[in-house]
């Protein structure tokens, strides 16, 4: 029992004893993982547009009209990517 | 080996209270070291556990009776199968599981979310620690599941509750509180992203495969429980509102509404509130449910009786539901929908709607669950409420949830017209006329309108389903050369969530459709016979052919209990269906205030079910012998064998035969000469209906819940990043 709690005590306290320091992510890597999962969730949106369109619940038109709504907030997030990981990679301009 | 395991739970209360605090502390201070620390007090916490876990089985798999759980729930004569079971049969040894779970899935969350989430994580990490600290405590200061037993250590134990013998029984529990600890990790998060103000959808998405496998452990928990009682309580029924069951009922129902609604924040950021808040308030039902069972609070088959652990876990409640509301309020402002309803016409009106109803129902059993506690409390009377009254209200909610589990799948996003809704729908509409002409004319169903209308909504679901399919499979054949089955199995590769869904919706529509069948349209009767007489019920015949009487030793050698039962035939226009065996169990009470015989009439009695099921219909029997013509030879017995004790002529090895013999000899007297026996007779239809539509349910759980090919999603993620991308060039 004395040897469990040893080894209990010597694995919670490692990452204090081990020298991994340093602080949590700044803020922004916290907004590029929101962002990230934004992106992920409209291209997903994207794919159920065509996915609908194609099993007939939507026209082509309804179809195309959402499809355009839909990439240009895509695009809106990939613009806001863009500009973070600038900001990330020490300035300069936004990343294409 | 008690010392071990009292020492692993202290262990185990120690490092989750410092985990708390390192978590809460690295993340105020957003030190990483601190935060790492904080995770891996909460693997520490399970290993600890585990160890515990694996101590406590031990003893009962080698019936070492020197740990009183194990002398109060176990016996020589318990199947080893069993045994390994019994540990979850008692108070102590079930909140051991249910900490043991927790730590585990709290491990495998936090591990797999250690390199993301890094600011919700460690408060979601000192959320998952407290519930492990509140658990612990629970056993280390008031329910101790390694007590030793006082005094001498008994030869035998009490043994397992007969009415646990169940395979569903063994099962039932690990899924139960594995839904409800799953249900923890969700809760955790939200209160992580609510405090950090990160409520985007990553925390969302790095949780849905647990809030998903909850939903389904939960929901095959509450479905085995159904088995459990059909096959083995001897009443026939496979649902009683009863409390317990209630319990496990509402966080599913609120899950179910979560997994839903959350589609919605994820694509539109829509509903935050409501989502935070239907998570918030699955975590704190997942609790109230085990509450419910420890507590004894209210009357069930179930409970363990009236316990220490009320006040606890009241406190617990109160805590969770003040924090919960408090935190929610505070940051109403970050929740915020970013979108609104484009059209009432809309998949997300749907899902709206699905909601409503999904939560009306959870409250109609909340009501109805609490209501005598309630009332107790006010009036100082405890009023019951009983299948009835939940029928009432529950039938026309679930009426209305499987019609919308048909309109969800055929209606768009955001914006369906009359046109698209109209080329969707008519299909799958007039497949449910055609089934309801057929019921109509054909099976005659006309004088249960609600039963009816349940399998008019539920043809509409599959008829839904299966165009949904039909179209997709059409749809990807038009993209690619695969053929229907290639097809089919790319199409549902390709797209988990939605046809895992809508495989779900099928099942569901199967699974109520049985429901309806066997509620309306059951006959049941009780009839007193003796062998040779028959009794109608419905189109069948069943007579008693004879009746049986057998006395049963455990694996050891030593006797396990006697059975009545009765060989019944069941035919229907003179044809001869089925041969059906049904038996009353009657086992042994260790109480010593009773002889060697008569313990085994005043112990625990089961019943084992005589069933016979087909697609169509169940014909189901029970017997209840009737032994009070065997009492005069039980007395007499006892008071032989206690004269045999006293005047010491006979060993104990002696005694054991002669008791044997005596016995089997009790036995064949009931089955040459018996008296009129009690049979409960039922027909239903459709039951098999409920189990196969649970089981298509958890196939298409499992297909949502199926991690995508990581190349497959690489490639379609960078198809469409090229596209956005080229859109972007020319914008």
């Amino acid at each position: 029992m004395l040897v469990l709690a040893a080894a209990v005590v010597y694995v919670v306290s490692a990452p204090l004893r081990g020298g991994r320091s340093g602080r949590l992510e700044a803020e922004e890597t916290a907004e590029h993982a929101e962002l990230t999962a934004a992106r992920d969730a409209k291209y997903s949106e994207i794919r159920d547009a065509e996915l609908d369109f194609r099993t007939g619940k939507l026209s082509r038109a309804d179809w195309k009209a959402q499809d355009q709504a839909l990439r240009a907030e895509a695009i809106a997030i990939l613009r806001r990517l863009d500009t973070l990981e600038g900001r990330e990679d020490g300035g300069g301009r936004p990343l294409s | 080996m008690l010392t071990l395991g009292r020492a692993c739970l202290i262990l185990a209360l120690a490092v989750s209270v410092y985990g708390v605090g390192a978590s809460l502390y690295g993340a105020r201070k957003g030190n990483r070291a601190w935060v790492a620390s904080g995770r891996r007090a909460v693997y520490a916490v399970a290993g600890s556990l585990l160890v515990a876990f694996a101590v406590l089985e031990a003893a009962f798999l080698r019936s070492d009776f020197s740990f009183e759980l194990v002398a109060g729930h176990s016996s020589t004569t318990t199947p080893l199968f069993y045994r390994f079971t019994a540990m979850w049969s008692s108070q102590e040894g079930s909140l051991l599981l249910w900490a043991t779970l927790l730590g585990l899935w709290s491990s495998l969350i936090l591990f797999l979310t250690r390199n993301k989430l890094r600011e919700v994580a460690p408060y979601a990490a000192a959320v998952l620690l407290g519930f492990a600290a509140f658990f612990v405590s629970l056993m280390v200061f008031l329910e101790t599941p390694f007590a030793r037993t006082l005094g001498a250590l008994p030869a035998e134990g009490v043994g397992l509750n007969p009415l646990l013998r169940h395979p569903s029984m063994m099962i039932h529990p690990p899924m139960l509180y594995s839904g409800y600890t799953l249900f923890t990790i969700p809760f955790a998060f939200a209160i992580g992203a609510l405090v950090t103000r990160r409520l985007g959808a990553e925390w969302i998405r790095s949780t849905r495969p647990f809030t998903l496998a909850a939903w389904l452990f939960l929901g095959i928990g509450v479905l085995l429980g159904s088995r459990w009682s059909y096959t083995e309580l001897g009443w026939g029924g496979y649902w009683a509102w009863d409390p317990v069951e209630n319990a496990s009922l509402m966080p599913w129902l609120t899950g179910t509404a979560f997994l839903h609604s959350v589609m919605l924040q994820e694509k539109r950021g829509m509903l935050k509130v409501w989502n935070v808040s239907l998570v918030l308030a699955t975590g704190v039902l997942a609790i109230l449910g085990t509450f419910l069972v420890r507590s004894g609070i209210l009357d069930s088959i179930h409970a363990f009786g009236a316990s220490t652990l009320g006040v606890p876990f009241l406190v617990l409640i109160g805590v969770l539901v003040a924090g919960s509301v408090a935190l929610v309020v505070s940051r109403s402002r970050d929740l915020r929908s970013e979108h609104r309803l484009d059209s009432v016409f809309s998949r997300e009106s749907a899902f709206l709607l699905n909601n409503l109803v999904l939560v009306g129902i959870c409250f109609v059993v909340f009501w109805g669950t609490f209501f005598p506690l309630i009332s107790e409390a006010v009036s100082g009377s405890k009023a019951s409420v009983g299948p009835p009254w939940f029928n009432r209200y529950i039938t026309p909610l679930a009426l209305i949830l499987v019609l919308l589990s048909g309109i969800g799948p055929a209606i768009a996003w955001r914006r369906a017209t009359l046109a698209n809704l109209r080329r969707t729908m008519l299909g799958p509409a007039l497949f449910a006329v055609v089934v309801l002409v057929a019921l109509l004319v054909g099976a005659g169903v006309t004088d249960k309108p609600l039963a009816l209308a349940m399998f008019v909504f539920a043809a509409f679901v599959t008829g839904t389903v299966f165009q949904e399919l039909w179209r997709g499979v059409k749809a990807r054949r038009a993209m690619s050369d695969d053929s229907v089955p290639m097809a089919v199995v790319s199409l549902i590769r390709r797209n988990r969530r939605r046809y895992g869904g809508y495989i779900v919706h099928l099942g569901i529509a199967l699974l109520f459709t049985g429901i309806a069948a066997s509620s309306a349209f059951q006959q049941a009767r009780d009839v007193d016979l003796r062998p040779g007489q028959s009794a109608r019920i419905g189109s069948y015949v069943v007579t008693y052919v004879k009746p049986t009487g057998e006395v049963v030793a455990a694996s050891n050698g030593r006797l396990e209990r006697i059975d009545l039962g009765a060989v019944l035939k069941v035919s229907r226009d003179g044809e001869a269906l089925a041969t059906m065996r049904s038996r009353r169990s009657f086992f042994p009470s260790q109480a010593p205030e009773f002889g060697p015989i008569s313990r085994f009439f005043e112990g625990e009695a089961t019943s084992e079910v005589a069933l016979d099921a087909g697609v169509r219909e169940d014909v189901w029997t029970v017997v209840s012998p009737d032994v009070r013509g065997l009492l005069p030879s039980v007395k007499e017995g006892d008071r032989v064998f206690a004269a045999a004790r006293e005047g010491g002529k006979l060993s104990r090895a002696e005694m054991d035969v002669l008791l044997v013999q005596a016995l089997r000899g009790l036995a064949a007297s009931y089955a040459s000469d018996p008296p009129a026996a009690t049979f409960r007779l039922i027909v239903s239809p459709l039951v098999t209906w409920i189990w196969l539509g649970a089981i298509v349910v958890f196939l298409g759980g499992l297909t949502a819940l199926w991690p995508a090919p990581s190349g497959a999603t690489r490639r379609v993620s960078a198809a469409y990043a090229a596209r956005v991308a080229r859109e972007l060039g020319r914008a």
